[in-house]
């Protein structure tokens, strides 16, 4: 959607599907965004979105069976040299194959959710976040690893890091933790940064924190962010731009104050009537009616049909919505901003 | 602080010491105090507002005063209207009286229904265990409550695993106030709840509060939640209350260090690019400071605050705040301001 020289993520038409017993979940249907480089990509959706998914088909892991990508590429733009860049298509790679194994932890990183079952607990945190290290620079020495780890355990926080190296997980606090896992994450020097809710299991004010050292990691060492999370306020103080998902479509996609500001779609209005704010009007929310739909309906028209308070019957429930530039580099998936939704007088 | 009718809860110096125990012979070396003297009333038919950090003790006052927990010292009297129960001096038929008066509402709606107790059976129980009602009048008086939360009447016979997560929670709402409760615990009720959905229970608690005129106390980590639904707030931390006021003017004009911190760590939705600092981690409460509990992390701290325990005192009306230098600090809040939308 933007100018090319600066990508780094391209995902185009992107589809994933799950066959589980009970049916097939069209996990992503035909997703498509970019990542430019040094900037943070906000992604919105509750569960059954597919926020999670289109992470893990980035870095190739998606488990398999059930998953499968079954459309569309995941195209890295990788530098080379300073003038050429690599093109992977991450879908076609094979998964535990070497090339993945040497994008992901290097070129690519994660920062999960819950950092007490994303460590292994028998190992002390300096290991783990030299593990990285070795793995992908052969040539480094154990001792220089070493320095490597305790640099970056300085850099995200952590007092005292040349005695910490030899912690265990279960002797850091919740935030000192996520920490940690920051710094595996970073030690590589990664372009992109995956962040699946890496804050829900804090405190706020250690939520707050964390955000901070975020933004100061990125303006030094440059990595682009792809943030995922269910609450829009901490995406929207974080993301240069963001999108929102629901059941594996994206519904709206602009820059984070174009979207505060002007949101287009049904869907993030009512989510803005409906979540409570530290600063906004007090009024009563607004709830959405009814409930997410079953993970195995199939949607012929759009997927926030049933609980859309602007729906036109006939229209949005017959065909699937295109993605439209409503506003200046501003994308919304809804009839009513196609002539469908607005017939002609 | 004066007893009133209009008091329905009263909470004077609890507190809940959990033991650590170490070495073979399980000694005890020391005390997790979760709850340390903690006083405060609750009015009735208001919404008071729990806020704090995890460790902060706001689950374990919750459970305490619902019972699950003995506390350890301090007392806690219900006026129910007809008399006046002191929670540790009941006999069985005044703890047949509180447990019908107090009743709970769970964070997890996949935890807190048994599984094998379809809609009727689990919102009928306590009605069943109090002797309330059996039978056919049973039957009856679930189906009305489960209306007025929102489900219908064809789900009674169905069991949880068909109900969605706003749901389920619905039920343990039918389930908490079909014994007509006065006090309700609520302990983080729609944090594991979708962000869609959220909204629906947190509107329901509010309208079943007013046409049943029932009395919260609201426990939630969540300030935007907490200043949605209450009318007063308390704020704890490290297991003692440390500021407690009616909202508007807690969320203004904080008068304790640690709110304003709290407060300055929830991102905004107007000011997003504002950069918050918001040093220090939760105690650990084991090994707590001496005098105040907060002075590790507080900006404001001076050497009065290492040597003296600062105590609960009222700043003005009804706004109770535990710092020594509370009327000399000018702290920062949040200063609502309308979220319009262009469109």
């Amino acid at each position: 959607m933007q100018t090319t020289h600066n990508l780094l993520v391209d995902v185009q038409d992107l589809k994933v599907q799950f066959s589980l017993h009970e049916g097939t979940v069209h996990a992503l249907q035909g997703v498509s965004f970019q990542i430019q480089q040094g900037k943070t990509l906000g992604v919105i959706g509750e569960s059954g979105s597919g926020k999670s998914v289109t992470a893990q088909a980035i870095l190739g892991i998606i488990p398999s069976p059930p998953g499968k990508v079954v459309g569309g590429r995941v195209l890295l733009n990788l530098p080379t040299t300073p003038t050429s860049t690599r093109v992977v298509n991450v879908t076609e790679l094979k998964p535990n194959g070497a090339e993945l194994r040497s994008i992901r932890g290097k070129e690519i990183s994660m920062i999960f959710q819950e950092p007490m079952t994303s460590f292994s607990p028998v190992h002390t945190l300096g290991d783990q976040i030299m593990e990285a290290v070795r793995i992908h620079y052969p040539d480094v020495s154990k001792q220089e690893a070493r320095q490597r780890a305790i640099e970056m355990m300085r850099r995200v926080g952590i007092p005292r890091p040349e005695e910490r190296i030899d912690a265990y997980p279960f002797q850091f606090s919740g935030g000192m933790r996520q920490r940690a896992m920051i710094a595996m994450a970073l030690v590589c020097h990664p372009r992109l940064v995956i962040a699946d809710e890496p804050t829900t299991a804090l405190d706020v004010t250690i939520e707050a924190q964390i955000l901070d050292l975020l933004r100061d990691l990125q303006s030094e060492f440059g990595m682009s962010i792809m943030y995922i999370s269910h609450d829009l306020t901490v995406v929207g103080s974080v993301a240069d731009e963001v999108m929102v998902m629901y059941l594996g479509l994206v519904m709206e996609h602009a820059a984070t104050d174009e979207l505060f500001t002007h949101p287009l779609h049904p869907y993030t209005e009512a989510l803005w009537r409906s979540i409570p704010t530290i600063d906004g009007d007090l009024d009563r929310l607004t709830p959405i009616r009814g409930a997410l739909p079953s993970p195995f309906a199939v949607h012929p028209g759009c997927p926030f049909f049933s609980r859309c308070e602007k729906r036109i019957v006939g229209v949005c429930d017959t065909a699937r919505p295109p993605m439209v530039e409503a506003r200046p580099q501003h994308w919304v998936r809804c009839f009513l901003y196609t002539e469908q939704g607005n017939p002609p007088q | 602080m004066s007893t009133n009718h209009q008091v329905l809860l009263e909470v004077d110096g609890l507190r809940k010491y959990f033991p650590i125990q170490k070495g073979f012979l399980r000694r005890t070396v020391a005390h997790i105090k979760a709850v340390d003297n903690v006083s405060l009333q609750i009015q009735r038919g208001e919404v008071l507002g729990v806020v704090g950090e995890s460790g902060c003790g706001k689950t374990t006052l919750g459970r305490c005063l619902v019972r699950v927990y003995e506390p350890t010292g301090g007392q806690a009297i219900l006026h129910t209207g007809s008399q006046d129960l002191t929670l540790d001096d009941l006999n069985g038929e005044q703890m047949r009286l509180f447990r019908r008066s107090v009743q709970m509402i769970f964070q997890d709606p996949f935890a807190s229904l048994n599984p094998r107790m379809n809609v009727l059976e689990t919102v009928g129980e306590p009605l069943r265990v109090n002797g309330i009602a059996k039978g056919r009048e049973l039957e009856e008086r679930v189906s009305q409550m489960i209306q007025q939360v929102g489900l219908r009447v064809e789900h009674l016979r169905r069991y949880p695993h068909s109900f969605s997560g706003g749901q389920r929670q619905r039920i343990g709402i039918a389930r908490a106030l079909v014994v007509q409760p006065k006090l309700v615990i609520a302990d983080e009720p729609v944090s594991a709840l979708d962000v869609s959905i959220q909204a629906q229970i947190l509107n329901l608690l509010k309208d079943l509060q007013e046409r049943q005129e029932l009395t919260y106390l609201f426990v939630s980590h969540n300030m935007a939640v907490i200043r949605y639904i209450s009318d007063r707030i308390a704020v704890m931390y490290a297991g003692k209350l440390v500021e407690l006021g009616p909202k508007q003017m807690l969320l203004s004009r904080p008068k304790h260090p640690y709110t304003e911190l709290l407060l300055a760590a929830v991102p905004r939705t107007i000011d997003r690019h504002q950069r918050t600092i918001t040093a220090g981690e939760p105690p650990d409460l084991a090994r707590l400071p001496s005098g105040c509990v907060f002075r590790t992390r507080c900006k404001y701290a001076q050497a009065r605050c290492t040597e003296e325990e600062p105590q609960l005192q009222e700043l003005e009306s009804g706004h109770f705040v535990s710092c020594h230098f509370a009327a000399d600090l000018s702290l920062g809040g949040v200063v609502p301001r309308v979220h319009s939308f262009a469109a």
